[in-house]
């Protein structure tokens, strides 16, 4: 074990959550990390969404690509996790490993040195990104634990997730806060958007029926520097 | 008064046709001296504003020299081609551009004139405009968003070959805005369309006619042009005085509060003796809580209705026809009705609340008796009691004439953004051409060339620092200098974006039955519209006021909003909403004037001036250029009250800066309030000691660095920049706007503008975009500048005293305090509560898992 102190004291043993048995934690700038595997998973990166929108006419800052992957650093260099999956929709389209900047294809080169790194299939990324290291796979299952991008219409213990983006909304005192969330119900988890263009869906829309237990599910609304575990009676639509 | 008439009839033998006299004559009038100076100046070749008072014949003034060129033209003879429109008139509201339709169809009818009159507005049917296209009208009667799309047209140099004049209508409310920036622009195109353009400007008062006339014709002429800097002016004075009164009630006026109503028997009683009654209220929320109440104590069942923006379109056309044919008593209405258009016999306009600006003020009792001879009635509310001493001011002020219309603004670089990728789809366009050609409209005069060209590379790439969109280009250079749409469907996209107004995302209301959350029926009603953000604080059973109904909250299901009857119950929610006006800087300044004046008290109700003699007895009155803070201790808090009437958006950012700055000087402030006159502030530190150690002294704490490093950095993550961002990326067309029937693709597909802002913000802070916001923030929703004069004013004119208790003065903001929500960074103490909540009920065990 070559944990280091200061990765160490980043996870209290009251943050962990369970997921089929297995302990993680939900970190507040989004990501999964299960300390036992170390084992990072960050989904729906939706790299070069920018430079996608900008082939159709919307010409919004080229920096997202930029913005997500110093994020990404940042978590990485605080877990030094051994396996990192990206769950999905890495990139915005087919093309956009390709259209990357030389400059972050450096960046996130860097990143996968030295660890095991899965892309998973996503609808948005189908194909293994461009001239990238790194496997693709379609899913990943680890010990209990399986990965993919699109959460299965049957329940399926210890599934992780991405593709649906939720999100959480409560009103206190007249008002209201909505966030990015985690969504479990303790057998499996849908994790947040990582991407810094990405939009978010509730977590009691129409799109999620069926996917969770509903007397435990919980939304982990991410906070500026803490996870807010919020349950289902307290949410809101919207 | 003898005079005016002879004047008129020796110009008119100059420069009125014949058919004119005698309509003129037929009808038993004769030409005001006004419309004929107007024509002899237009046909002399000039530009001209006017400016006049309600009920002058402005409109015919304006139109005149257009009827008149067109009665004398010749026959077109068959197999000439068609001409093109002689005159473009322009107006704010579509409603106005229909309502003129009819006033000038019938003298034009009636003097037999072979003249075509026709509206474009959104509403025109695509046949119709495919017809005007071909088979222009004389005259075209539009909005500033028509008179864009149709330069962005391919035709449009061809289109407007023919134009001799513009009038532009409600001059004085189209120019402080962006609406009015981007005009300009289009006046700009039009003039480099037909040189000789001639523009007549309509407007009521204002205070600078001089940046008007200037407004109407081109800037920064070419070297060797001769043409002047200011449009003619003509102004008509007079009318009678308007017979103004401020209620003096038999009631306590309240402390606090904005629904004045402890004044409704008196109001109600007013609207018995009167034929027609106009109610202005400032704020939607007002006029709701007045229909209501005023309907509570209607034992004659009156027919008083309701009228405002929200309302569904049809409700608010029906209550319009009403009016027009006096079969309504009173009318409780927003701000919609604020613009001239005539409806009904009014002889009593009421204002509850006060009016914010002696402009505004006067406008609106404009509407009472549209004849200007005889004397328009009006009577003030004050909803509390720092109301009444502003109606006062205000009151004072209308008899003075004073007027107090804001300054116009810098062009926006959004907007010029908008337009240039406008004049691409019309017509591929050098920069150099284009750049001359902008500054000669007004609010653009000061624009430089480098920032003209970043907009250009904006339109083009987005202006990025990383240039990685060129192969994306919207608008191209070519070899031959000229800028070109790169692709047809550009044009299609600012087509659908065009425009400055930016709509707040509202949902339809809709009647359902109770508890059925909108499931199995959906054949209710639909009521009007409502914020997205005010439907997102409410939970299913709320109730709240809206349409002059109590409604019971039942679900939102996608763009529809849920509502079933409540009767009987009253609303637990407050509906916030609604325009809402600053005080105005000369009516603050007459406020502080009256305060330090114990002679002009006399004027007050009895109970309002004993309660400033309270204040001087038991604090201080400030001077009028003073600055007045008390500090006191109350519960176990401390509280700083600071009076300066600079408005509450000024208040609004000097609270949040003077937080940051007692932050750091340990005072550990907890939160503050704005009202337009006060600012309270309230902390666990004893400021009042602080200040007399001078750890800091006040001068200090005021001082005006603070507009520097702390705004910058309050500013950098504030809710209001990224609202104002939104709208700048809206308009420049960065982002596309959300069209009707979009909503339910999610918000998934489109990219947050918060998230933009953030992005954007973090990699290239200098963007132009950003400087864009910047400024529109400074001058909209902080009123920097406003701030600015005023730390600068009270430099070592501040007043300190530090007392044992609450003043006389400090009652009103401290009971705003906790009633109005405080924007900041509470969002995560929302979420602590809500997850302490569960944990409390659930116990931490099953919060983990």
């Amino acid at each position: 074990m070559n944990f280091s102190l200061a990765r160490t004291s980043l996870i209290a043993e009251a943050d962990l959550v369970g997921i089929a048995g297995e302990r993680a934690v939900c970190d507040p700038r989004g990501v999964l990390y299960f300390p036992d595997l170390r084992l990072l998973a960050v989904s729906d990166l939706h790299l070069e969404k920018g430079s996608s929108l900008a082939r159709r006419g919307t010409l919004i800052p080229p920096y997202d690509t930029g913005a997500t992957l110093l994020r990404l650093q940042a978590v990485i260099s605080d877990y030094q996790p051994s396996i990192v999956i990206s769950l999905g929709d890495s990139f915005h389209d087919g093309g956009g490993a390709q259209r990357m900047h030389a400059s972050f294809r450096e960046r996130l080169e860097a990143l996968m040195a030295g660890r095991q790194w899965f892309w998973v299939a996503g609808n948005h990324d189908p194909e293994a990104p461009a001239d990238l290291p790194g496997e693709t796979v379609r899913e990943l299952g680890l010990g209990s634990l399986l990965f993919r991008h699109e959460p299965s219409k049957q329940r399926v213990e210890g599934e992780i997730a991405g593709h649906l983006h939720p999100c959480a909304r409560i009103v206190q005192q007249g008002r209201s806060v909505r966030r990015r969330c985690f969504a479990g119900d303790g057998g499996r988890m849908i994790m947040p958007a990582f991407g810094a263009y990405t939009g978010s869906l509730n977590v009691l829309d129409r799109a999620y029926a069926g996917l969770f237990r509903l007397d435990t599910l919980m939304a982990y609304m991410l906070g500026a520097d803490r996870i807010f575990a919020i349950s289902r009676s307290m949410l809101r639509p919207g | 008064m003898t005079e005016q008439p002879r004047l008129a009839e020796q110009n008119a033998a100059v420069a009125l046709p014949e058919p004119f006299i005698r309509w003129f004559g037929e009808k038993g009038w004769s030409p005001r001296a006004h419309q004929i100076e107007l024509l002899a100046k237009a046909q002399a070749g000039q530009s001209v504003l006017l400016i006049a008072p309600t009920g002058a014949g402005k409109t015919l003034a304006g139109f005149l020299p257009s009827l008149t060129e067109l009665a004398s033209r010749p026959k077109r003879k068959p197999g000439q081609a068609q001409r093109g429109i002689h005159t473009l008139y322009i107006s704010p509201l579509k409603a106005l551009a229909v309502d003129i339709e009819r006033n000038l169809g019938k003298p034009v009818e009636e003097i037999g004139l072979p003249v075509t009159i026709e509206t474009r507005t959104g509403d025109t049917p695509a046949h119709k405009r495919q017809r005007q296209k071909l088979v222009p009208p004389d005259i075209l009667l539009t909005t500033p968003e028509q008179l864009a799309l149709l330069i962005a047209a391919g035709d449009a140099k061809r289109f407007f070959e023919d134009l001799r004049y513009v009038v532009l209508d409600e001059l004085h409310s189209l120019v402080t805005s962006k609406r009015g920036h981007l005009l300009a622009l289009g006046l700009a195109r039009l003039r480099s369309f037909v040189p000789g353009l001639q523009t007549i400007g309509l407007s009521a008062t204002v205070a600078e006619p001089d940046e008007l006339r200037r407004w109407l014709v081109s800037q920064n002429p070419p070297k060797g042009s001769t043409g002047p800097d200011m449009a003619e002016l003509i102004v008509v004075t007079g009318g009678a005085k308007p017979e103004i009164s401020i209620l003096d009630s038999e009631e306590r006026v309240p402390w606090a509060g904005h629904s004045a109503r402890y004044a409704t028997p008196e109001i109600y009683r007013e609207i018995k003796r009167h034929k027609t009654t106009l109610l202005f209220v400032n704020t939607r929320s007002q006029a709701e809580l007045l229909f209501q109440e005023l309907w509570r104590v209607n034992e004659d069942t009156l027919p008083i209705a309701l009228h405002h923006g929200s309302l569904d379109v049809a409700q608010r056309r029906r209550v319009e026809k009403a009016m027009g044919e006096n079969a309504l008593r009173a009318i409780v209405a927003t701000s919609t009705l604020d613009l001239g258009i005539d409806w009904g016999d009014v002889d009593l306009v009421v204002h509850v609340g006060a009016p914010k600006g002696a402009s505004r003020l006067a406008q609106r009792i404009g509407r009472a008796n549209h004849r200007m001879d005889e004397p328009s009635k009006a009577i003030l509310i004050p909803a509390n009691r720092f109301e009444v001493l502003e109606c006062r001011a205000a009151l004072d002020a209308n008899y003075l004439g004073a007027q107090d219309t804001p300054p116009l603004i810098n062009g926006g670089l959004d907007v010029l953004a908008q337009h240039v990728l406008g004049c691409a789809c019309g017509a591929p366009f050098r920069a150099d051409d284009l750049f001359e050609e902008v500054r000669t409209a007004a609010p653009y005069v000061s624009l430089d060339r480098p920032t003209f060209d970043r907009v250009i590379d904006f339109v083009a790439t987005g202006g990025y620092a990383l240039k990685n969109y060129e192969r994306y280009a919207r608008i191209r250079l070519n070899k031959d200098g000229f800028w070109r749409v790169s692709n047809p469907r550009v044009a299609q996209q600012y087509r659908l974006n065009v425009g400055t107004i930016i709509e707040v995302p509202a949902l339809n209301v809709r009647y359902v039955q109770a508890g059925s959350k909108g499931s199995a029926s959906r054949g209710g009603r639909v009521l009007g519209k409502i914020e997205e953000a005010f439907l997102e604080t409410l939970t299913h059973g709320d109730t709240f006021m809206f349409a002059g109904k109590v409604l019971r909250f039942e679900g939102i299901r996608e763009n529809e909003c849920f509502v079933s009857n409540a009767p009987g119950s009253d609303a637990k929610v407050p509906y916030y909403g609604g325009g809402k006006f600053p005080l105005s800087t000369y009516l603050a300044e007459q406020v502080r004037i009256m305060l330090d004046d114990p002679q002009r008290w006399k004027k007050l109700p009895e109970q309002v001036a004993d309660w400033l003699r309270f204040q001087a007895d038991k604090s201080v009155l400030p001077k009028r250029d003073d600055l007045l803070i008390e500090t006191f201790p109350r519960g176990n808090r401390h509280y700083l009250v600071a009076y300066p009437f600079e408005g509450r958006l000024a208040h609004q950012t000097l609270g949040m800066l003077l937080t940051r700055r007692l932050d750091r000087a340990g005072a550990r402030p907890l939160g503050f309030v704005a009202t337009d006159y006060a600012l309270a502030i309230w902390s666990l530190g004893d400021m009042g000691a602080m200040f007399k150690a001078r750890k800091p002294s006040l001068g200090a704490l005021f001082d005006q660095d603070m507009l520097g490093d702390d705004l910058e950095a309050w500013l950098a993550d504030s809710w209001l920049l990224k609202r104002t961002f939104r709208n700048c990326a809206l308009i420049s067309g960065l982002i596309e706007k959300r069209h009707p029937g979009q909503e339910k693709s999610g918000r998934q597909v489109t990219v947050s503008t918060d998230l933009i802002y953030d992005v954007l913000r973090s990699h290239e802070p200098d963007h132009i975009l950003l400087q864009a916001t910047r400024a529109d923030a400074a001058t909209g929703l902080l009123d920097v500048s406003r701030l600015a004069d005023m730390l600068s004013r009270i430099q070592g004119r501040i007043v300190h005293k530090a007392l044992e208790q609450i003043s006389p003065l400090a009652v009103p903001i401290m009971l705003e305090i906790g009633k109005m929500p405080v924007n900041g960074d509470a969002d995560e103490t929302l979420l602590m509560d809500a997850a302490t909540l569960v944990e409390e009920a659930m116990g931490p065990g099953m919060v983990e898992e």
